[in-house]
């Protein structure tokens, strides 16, 4: 087990430094590149040559690409173009936020997802399992800015039951020791603050959540039919067991397997991101300060995040990867 | 037995009236529905079960043996139901029982040795705990002393160091020693009535007997009534009191074992003895069936030690084995454990002459499959030399090898994973020649057809996939292909032990057939010592390793001279029934 973490995390240097390159290259290949996005109407050539020898570009590609690798080393991801605060810490500053959201959206899937692929699959072919299969493939298709749309408008906009925005009411005057905001107003007491945030977390976690869902609904429903045709779970029938029994820790674990794996991709890809769903309800988290990074050209911060984003995606698998071992006894001798 | 051996038992139908009635079928028919309608699987089966009774039911895979036996039990598959008759256990019919009520006779009242005992565990619960499990919920024992209980019974089905073993995972336990702790799981709650299905085929012959004995002795110390199923009339011969004989759903004939394998009197049930693989020598009459008059006179066998010893030419040796080993090394566990070395095969030597049938036996582990990889050219000896026809085996350049495995071709034991499933037949026969650029597409077709012709695979056939055939079939495919090429040498590794008793004595047909018309030389390892009296002129007993002994069939069989072999040949079921005939 330990091996295994060791060898993965010396996995991670490899990956990171093959990323470092390409995200190198790309900036200085963009048209224009990050001087021309500095100075805008301000560009002269002049005032163009003046940054880049201050900024170190007028030097050959290797030797910048040395000074940045070891800025990278001392975790220095650079400077905001737009906010002149470190990378790092506008990533730190908004990492809570989007993990807050993910951890809402996930919530959402699996625990609708894993019931409703259950039943879908021991009632076989009844309504129950007609409209999983289609509630998934709706799932699955309906683009996720779409949905945020609507589920903003009815829900916010029309019915009035959500806020439409933001994480937390403007006019709520709260503390934000961790910057997790469900989890500062329980620590702080403030539980209308808390109530609040976590009203805002609603309808994007929804829309957020609704592929994952559908995924992992799929992914429940085609191993619980597999595992209940198992041999050793006519077995444990024929051995007496109660049909709790026989659902939680025979068919249900046995299931979970693949189900965790999928579950593992998801949290990777909510964790890196929801640039649309964050959009659209203007939450401040990783994606939309992205989002806007990407419109504003603020070359340090994309490079910077889209690191970060893939270090924390590795992490997240190799977190699943580990949880297998937990599950199935099986892999524990073979990590 | 009052039952006389023809079909349907007429007794009286109210309950069961006797007091040492623990099951009676009555007309039972079981349908499972498909695509295409009600299929019947069982049809007007009847049947009675007495308290310590052993009643066997025979048959061929499909005969509905299975499904009779799961009716029984409430387990049928989802889309199976009772359409007719009834199921008394004592004085309950488990065809009008709620599902409750069978849910408490299962465990407590019916008991289940299931069939594959790589599969009927839980792979990721611990086995003790799956034991206990079954205690617990029928009330048995508490949460608290269940463990003592199940170390107890696994005590008592002869697992070793059980209150350790109990704390394992399946995949820690050898096949005897799940199918042990699925025995302990049967009879964990004293049921009365015991379904043991193919309780040892999936296991090694040695074994099968051990696990046999056991079950034998526990059931009747327990008194416990056993309906036993198996395609082996052998087993059902050597432990039932009484057979029952299925086909295609049908009880076609029962009665007293003796009097059922002796004197059969149904037309499936004599073909079924006709096939069973016997301790005699049976490879003469199937040529004789095949109407090969030259095998009679000896010309076949021509190329044994026997010629050899009567003075006549010098073997042709095709392929010569000499003191070959192969040392895997196996990692050890934890960060600091070293890797240790583990000798699969040790020394061994031996030669193929051509157009003759080695066989090689053993129980899993004794290094044969190796053997046969090293030959094959897959594995490469650690020590030792190979040689095919005069050349080294593995030592050419990569041409060399290519040309190899042209002249050595292997069928392997399993026909449902060996075959791709998204190729039609034809393209499985045809891709060895595609990879070895054998003609043109009409060449290649022309050759297909003329092999599947060979194995008696009809032009139909060839446009189906693989999980549209049987298991016979899906061999006949795998042969067809091995022979593509015309190799010289043909590796069959447990080519027809997947297979029932009638299927495998056609597939031993087929190939003493295709061996006189193309001149094939076999070496067929196996842990079946019946089907190498079938089949082969020279045989090997290996254990750990080593050769143990080495002889003509007829030597080796008659009198073997090592304590292991006697052992092998002692543990084949059915010699009773040998000694019955």
């Amino acid at each position: 087990m330990l091996r295994l973490i060791v060898q993965r995390l010396l996995l991670l240097i490899p990956l990171l430094l093959g990323l470092s390159i390409l995200l190198f290259g790309w900036v200085r290949a963009l048209p224009g590149g990050p001087v021309q996005a500095m100075l805008g109407e301000r560009y002269t050539p002049e005032a163009a040559a003046e940054i880049e020898a201050q900024m170190g570009l007028d030097q050959p590609l290797p030797v910048q690409y040395g000074k940045y690798l070891l800025q990278l080393v001392q975790g220095d991801f650079g400077v905001s173009l737009q906010s002149g605060r470190p990378v790092l810490e506008e990533f730190l500053n908004r990492f809570p936020a989007t993990i807050e959201l993910t951890l809402v959206a996930l919530i959402f899937a699996i625990g609708i997802g894993i019931p409703l692929g259950y039943v879908a699959a021991r009632r076989s072919g009844s309504i129950v399992d007609h409209s999983a299969v289609v509630v998934s493939l709706i799932g699955v298709t309906v683009p996720v800015f779409f949905l945020a749309f609507i589920l903003k408008y009815l829900f916010a906009v029309e019915l009035g039951w959500f806020p439409t925005t933001g994480r937390q009411d403007v006019t709520m005057i709260a503390t934000h020791p961790t910057n997790f905001y469900v989890l500062d107003g329980l620590l702080t007491g403030e539980w209308d603050a808390a109530w609040d945030a976590l009203m805002h977390l609603v309808l994007p976690g929804i829309a957020l959540g609704t592929i994952p869902l559908a995924i992992v609904a799929r992914m429940t429903r085609a191993a619980v039919s597999e595992v209940q045709n198992a041999d050793y779970v006519r077995t444990a029938r024929a051995k007496g067991i109660k049909p709790a029994r026989l659902r939680n820790e025979h068919i249900l674990k046995n299931a979970m397997l693949p189900v965790v794996t999928t579950i593992g991709l998801q949290v990777g890809l909510l964790l890196s991101g929801a640039v649309l769903t964050e959009t659209v309800f203007a939450f401040s988290g990783i994606g939309s300060f992205l989002a806007d990074s990407v419109f504003a050209a603020d070359y340090p911060v994309m490079q910077g995040f889209v690191l970060l984003i893939a270090v924390v995606y590795a992490l997240v698998n190799l977190i699943v990867d580990v949880s297998y071992g937990l599950i199935d006894p099986r892999l524990r001798r073979q990590q | 037995m009052s039952e006389s051996p023809d079909k349907k038992t007429a007794e009286p139908t109210s309950g069961a009236s006797a007091d040492d009635v623990v099951l009676r079928v009555e007309d039972l028919s079981v349908d499972f529905r498909t695509e295409h309608g009600a299929a019947r699987a069982v049809a007007n089966a009847s049947l009675t079960v007495r308290r310590g009774q052993t009643v066997a039911i025979v048959g061929e895979s499909g005969s509905g043996k299975t499904t009779l036996a799961m009716a029984v039990l409430g387990l049928l598959a989802s889309n199976g139901s009772v359409a007719d008759g009834h199921i008394w256990f004592k004085d309950e019919d488990l065809g009008k029982v709620s599902p409750q009520r069978m849910a408490q006779l299962r465990g407590m009242e019916l008991g289940l040795v299931p069939q594959d005992p790589m599969t009927n565990l839980d792979p990721i619960m611990q086995i003790g705990r799956q034991i206990d499990a079954g205690l617990i919920d029928n009330g048995l024992r508490t949460r608290r002393d269940a463990r003592t209980r199940t170390v107890e019974l696994l005590d008592e089905v002869g697992l070793p160091e059980a209150r350790q073993r109990a704390s394992q995972f399946p995949h820690e336990f050898s096949g005897g020693m799940r199918q042990r702790a699925l025995i302990a799981m049967g009879l964990s709650g004293r049921p009365a009535l015991l379904v043991a299905d193919e309780p040892t085929s999936a296991l090694d012959v040695t074994v099968q007997r051990g696990i046999l004995d056991q079950l034998t002795a526990l059931t009747q110390d327990l008194g416990t009534a056993v309906l036993l199923i198996t395609h082996d009339l052998g087993l059902a011969a050597e432990r039932a009191d009484t057979v029952v004989v299925m086909y295609r759903g049908d009880i076609v004939e029962q009665g007293p074992a003796r009097q059922v394998l002796t004197a059969p009197q149904h037309e499936y049930t004599k073909r079924l003895m006709a096939a069973a693989p016997s301790l005699a020598s049976r490879r003469i009459e199937i040529a004789r069936e095949r109407g090969l008059d030259e095998v009679l006179d000896g010309s076949l066998l021509a190329h044994g030690e026997d010629a050899v010893a009567d003075g006549a030419t010098e073997p042709d040796v095709l392929v010569s084995v000499k003191e070959a080993s192969k040392v895997f090394s196996i990692r050890g566990r934890g960060l600091l454990s070293r890797s240790k070395d583990f000798t699969a095969v040790d020394g061994v030597s031996l030669d193929i002459p051509r157009g003759s049938t080695v066989a090689v036996v053993g129980e899993s582990g004794s290094g044969k499959s190796t053997l046969a990889r090293m030959i094959l050219d897959i594995e490469k000896p650690t020590s030792g030399s190979i040689t095919f026809d005069g050349n080294l085996v593995g030592a050419g350049n990569h041409r060399d090898q290519i040309a190899y495995r042209r002249r050595v071709q292997p069928v392997f034991q399993d026909p449902y994973s060996s075959l791709d499933p998204l190729y039609s037949v034809y393209r499985a026969i045809e891709e060895p020649l595609r990879a070895h650029d054998y003609g043109d597409a009409a060449a290649r077709r022309t050759r297909v057809e003329e092999l599947a012709d060979q194995v008696a695979l009809s032009k139909g056939q060839l446009q189906r996939f693989p999980s549209e055939l049987s298991g016979g079939q899906r061999q006949r495919v795998a042969i067809a292909r091995a022979l593509a090429l015309s190799p010289e040498l043909v590796v069959c590794d447990e080519a027809v032990s997947a297979l029932d008793v009638v299927v495998q004595a056609q597939i031993l047909q087929l190939l003493a057939g295709l061996q006189e018309d193309l001149g094939l030389t076999y070496l067929f390892i196996t842990h079946d010592l019946a089907v190498v009296r079938q089949i082969a002129d020279r045989v090997l007993v290996m254990q750990e390793g080593r050769v143990v002994e080495e002889g003509t069939v007829d030597s080796v069989f008659d009198s073997p001279s090592t304590a292991y072999t006697r052992a092998l040949l002692d543990a084949i079921p059915g010699k009773d029934l040998e000694l019955a005939l």
